[in-house]
């Protein structure tokens, strides 16, 4: 029998309290290398070893030639060098972790070495690294030197108007590659076909790639909708490799036809595949994936997407599991694969999780930072959930801006963003008519165009798009049948765009590693190659790139807070009239209470940052004060804007020695005169949340403190919220218009104050 | 002289234009949006050659990528190949498919006989043997 945690009488509630944090939704796994929960360290992890007999692999990390799996084979004689395995091998792997991080050491050197070494090598040598060093050896190795991005471009309904809508938006935010796949398998073509025209609206150059089945998505690439593929896994076991269905020798050949037809193609690989599988030898994650790593290579691919991928989650839940995604994706570019680094499938409910997971990848930079990050809504990403989704595309632009580091994407106005959506659905609408394929209603379209996802449309239904489908792909209708009903629609500009990215695979240059296309021109590792070699070199942002990154939406400026303040002049001009008495007396009656206010008090700022117009809180604090018996005398002070010296200054100006100091964003304080400067009574700091009966309150307690009482001081309690991320850059606008009406040395000058309105 | 000298030859399709022609003989430049409407491009022109492939395997061999390039070497000689082949090839390599050694065998040789695929077809060989050893081919449900 146990008690209900929750009722237990005797436990900290914080962990009650913790219960509820979207973490705990994520479980955790307690280490067990024999049975696969293993990051770094597998109870049956070989050591590394390379035996080399006439010119042949004889053993390999500790295995006999004549035992070798279909992987240990596939690896000793397709990846490994022989000319120069022995030597590289008898390097200590801990000098050669050192020569990683070591901005003296070439990129090429290492990439050379890397050729001679074994999976257990390579993974003995990146276990040596902390997480910051894996993050660093990971942006000196990284092959294309300008990162990427890739996003996914799916939907719940398979909705074609809405693929074509969010492609379109997808190429704005500038993604290097769009994915896409289906709720129903049957609806390949259609999604092919719809996103293949929205990815042409606005710009060309954008990879598109249509996640099918293997037969089908070579015939939709051959068939010129799609220019990338990347569903081509590989598995570190050969028990996985069979169960998946597939050999070395198979997936190599695989390899080899998507470029025989054209297509750029990577491989997919990544931790904890074969721990799902139920196929993991007990050994770690990370000597698994080296040995996927290595395959591919050897197989001949120009790239992996890795870093646990679907296994991703699963990584995460063992010690150091996320620090092993980022070894394997270092050891993907050490053997000069182009690496789109995982950071798909989301590993946590917890967005702090998640933000420290793409924060390496970001700053470090990436090939292709996400293998998949969502554009859409997560309840539309058919592939599950990204680490960041549309929800979360902010967050990501965001941190671009706050790190200056280029994680591939770009802002995409509002105007901008609908007009891309209705030019998207139109094209796309007059594809489908042109082809016979359908006749979508404006309304269908207009449903599309402003919906932020597929809960919101009145379009195509999945089966109205197998229809769609089956009959392009039983019609053989290609993208030439596509360009021209564009060009005959008036889409002219869609059409040459689409035809640009199909004349991609005549010359085959976006074959080569790590190839992308910008601005017109084919990218790669070969014309673009990473050559870091320590501060000044590598990627660096050039200013036009920088200002890009820095063009987040609802920037405040310092005209637009003066311009919304001037709004705010006119109503309060109706409400209170000040008259500036000359020179403030320099003591009244016993009860007395001064109110110094600042210096653009009602003349430059209007209402507090809680949005109280200032003659509102004057008057809740009169209010207070006479509730009490006290009598208010406001005083404008110039010589200063600071909370405790309008206080103490008033104070000292006042009959009964209490005063009260009001900033005009709402910051107040009570003030005694023989206190010292920074010693007050009271203090209101939290201005954005201090409401009129606060004022009022504070009012009375002032004239209590006068009465030589003792109140109950008033307490502003907040949420926790983040006031300076809210507030701060309009406080610091603000209060800079205060401090330049001070003067040093100028007199506290007497108000008398009418109220126009009553409440 | 070789075709391809250096890797500052890429990418073909801007350093080296006269070196990229279609399968049909047509030149780069010749793929226009006006070319399409008047049905002078068939997908065919928009097709890799296996020339191209050959000058991609040099450049990657170029940058130190041997392995890669050696893959396109094999992707050159799969252009001849009918997808309707390609796919039964690949079919026939998956676990179990060929029942005996001898299909796949027979698949190497026809590569290189009808196809004159050699590489592929030593490849396909070389997983025959391997199939083999680690015993593939056996039935599965």
């Amino acid at each position: 029998m146990s008690e209900p945690s929750h009722q237990s009488a005797n436990r900290w509630r914080r962990f009650s309290d913790w219960d509820e944090r979207p973490l705990r939704l994520d479980r955790f796994a307690v280490e067990d290398p024999a049975n696969g929960f293993a990051a770094f360290n597998g109870a049956k992890d070989p050591k590394p070893g390379l035996v080399i007999a006439d010119g042949k692999v004889a053993a390999m990390d500790g295995i006999a030639a004549a035992e070798f799996d279909m992987i240990d084979t596939y690896i000793a004689r397709h990846h490994l060098d022989i000319a120069l395995a022995e030597t590289a091998m008898a390097i200590p792997s801990t000098q050669i972790a050192r020569m990683l991080v070591d901005i003296a050491v070439p990129r090429a050197e290492l990439a050379r070495l890397a050729h001679g070494l074994t999976p257990a090598k390579l993974a003995e040598v990146v276990a040596q690294l902390s997480s910051i060093e894996l993050a660093f050896a990971f942006s000196k190795m990284r092959t294309r030197k300008t990162p990427g991005n890739q996003g996914h471009v799916t939907n719940a309904k398979d909705d074609p108007l809405q693929l074509a809508a969010d492609a379109a938006i997808a190429v704005a935010f500038g993604f290097d590659e769009v994915e896409t796949t289906m709720r129903v398998a049957r609806n390949a073509w259609s999604n092919a076909l719809a996103c293949a025209v929205g990815a042409a609206v606005g710009r060309w150059g954008t990879l598109f790639q249509c996640s099918s089945e293997e037969a089908e998505e070579l015939q939709i690439g051959m068939a010129g909708f799609t220019s990338y593929a990347e569903t081509v896994s590989v598995y570190g076991t050969e028990k996985a490799f069979t169960d998946g269905d597939d050999t070395p020798w198979s997936k190599a050949f695989l390899a080899a036809a998507y470029a025989s037809r054209g297509i750029k193609m990577r491989c997919t690989s990544g931790a904890a595949s074969e721990l799902l599988m139920g196929f993991h030898e007990s050994k770690s994650l990370l000597y698994l994936e080296a040995r996927c790593l290595c395959l591919q290579r050897a197989m001949g691919v120009q790239g992996t997407q890795n870093g646990g991928i679907d296994g991703a989650p699963l990584a995460s839940t063992m010690p150091g599991g996320v620090r092993e995604l980022l070894a394997e994706n270092l050891i993907a570019v050490w053997l000069d694969l182009e690496c789109a680094t995982g950071n798909d499938a989301r590993h946590s409910e917890s967005e702090i999780r998640v933000g420290a997971k793409i924060l390496p990848y970001l700053i470090a930079g990436s090939d292709f930072i996400c293998s998949g990050m969502g554009s859409i809504l997560a309840y539309d990403n058919s592939f599950n959930p990204s680490s960041f989704n549309g929800e979360e595309m902010e967050d990501f632009l965001v941190l671009q801006r706050d790190y200056e580091a280029d994680g591939g994407l770009t802002s995409v106005g509002e105007t901008r963003a609908l007009e891309l959506r209705r030019r998207a659905t139109d094209a796309l609408g007059a594809v489908l008519e042109e082809l016979g394929l359908g006749q979508p209603s404006e309304a269908m379209k207009r449903s599309v165009i402003v919906a932020s996802g597929s809960n919101e449309t009145e379009s195509y239904l999945p089966r109205d798009v197998s229809f769609i489908s089956e009959e392009i792909k039983a019609r053989g209708i290609n993208v030439l049948d596509v360009i021209k009903a564009l060009t005959k629609r008036g889409y002219k500009e869609e059409a040459q765009n689409l035809l640009n990215v199909v004349r991609l695979r005549v010359s085959g240059d976006y074959l080569q590693t790590a190839a992308v296309v910008r601005q017109g021109h084919v990218i790669s590792a070969v014309n673009d190659p990473n050559d870091y070699g320590g501060p000044g070199s590598g990627y660096r942002l050039n200013e036009q790139r920088r200002s890009e990154l820095a063009a987040i939406r609802d920037v405040l400026t310092r005209e637009e807070v003066l311009r919304t303040e001037a709004t705010y002049a006119g109503p309060e001009a109706r409400r209170i009239r000040y008259h500036a008495l000359g020179d403030a007396r320099a003591t009244g009656p016993k009860t007395e209470i001064v109110i110094g206010v600042s210096p653009a008090f009602g003349l430059k700022l209007f209402r507090t940052l809680a949005g109280h117009p200032l003659s509102a809180v004057l008057k809740a604090l009169s209010d207070g004060i006479a509730e009490k018996g006290g009598i208010p005398r406001i005083v404008r002070m110039r010589h200063t804007a600071d909370t405790s010296f309008l206080g103490l200054s008033a104070a000292r100006l006042a009959g009964s020695g209490v005063g009260i100091g009001l900033q005009a964003k709402g910051t107040a304080v009570i003030h005694q005169a023989d206190r010292l400067p920074h010693h007050n009574l009271e203090l209101f700091s939290n201005a954005p949340i201090t409401t009129l009966d606060h004022y009022r309150r504070m009012g009375a307690n002032a004239a209590t403190y006068a009465a030589s009482e003792m109140p109950e001081p008033v307490v502003v309690t907040n949420d926790g919220e983040a006031m300076g991320a809210r507030f701060h850059a309009q406080v610091a606008l603000i209060y800079a218009i205060e401090t330049s009406l001070t003067e040093d040395g100028a007199k506290p000058e007497d108000i008398k104050i009418d109220f126009l309105e009553t409440a | 002289m070789a075709r391809i000298e250096s890797v500052a030859d890429y990418p073909l399709a801007e350093n080296r234009p006269d070196l990229v022609k279609t399968a049909r003989g047509k030149a780069l430049q010749e793929l226009t949006l006006d070319a399409v409407m008047a049905g002078e491009v068939t997908l065919e022109d928009l097709r890799i050659t296996p020339q191209a492939l050959l000058d991609q395997a040099r450049i990657a061999a170029l940058a130190g990528r041997p392995t890669l390039g050696r893959n396109f070497e094999r992707a050159a000689e799969l252009i001849a190949v009918p997808q309707d082949y390609l796919l039964k090839v690949y079919e026939l390599l998956r676990p179990g498919r060929a029942k005996t050694k001898a299909d796949l065998l027979e698949a190497a040789k026809t590569l290189r006989e009808t196809y004159s695929a050699t590489k592929m077809a030593a490849f396909v060989e070389e997983a025959a043997e391997v199939y083999e050893k680690r015993g593939l081919f056996t039935f599965r449900f």
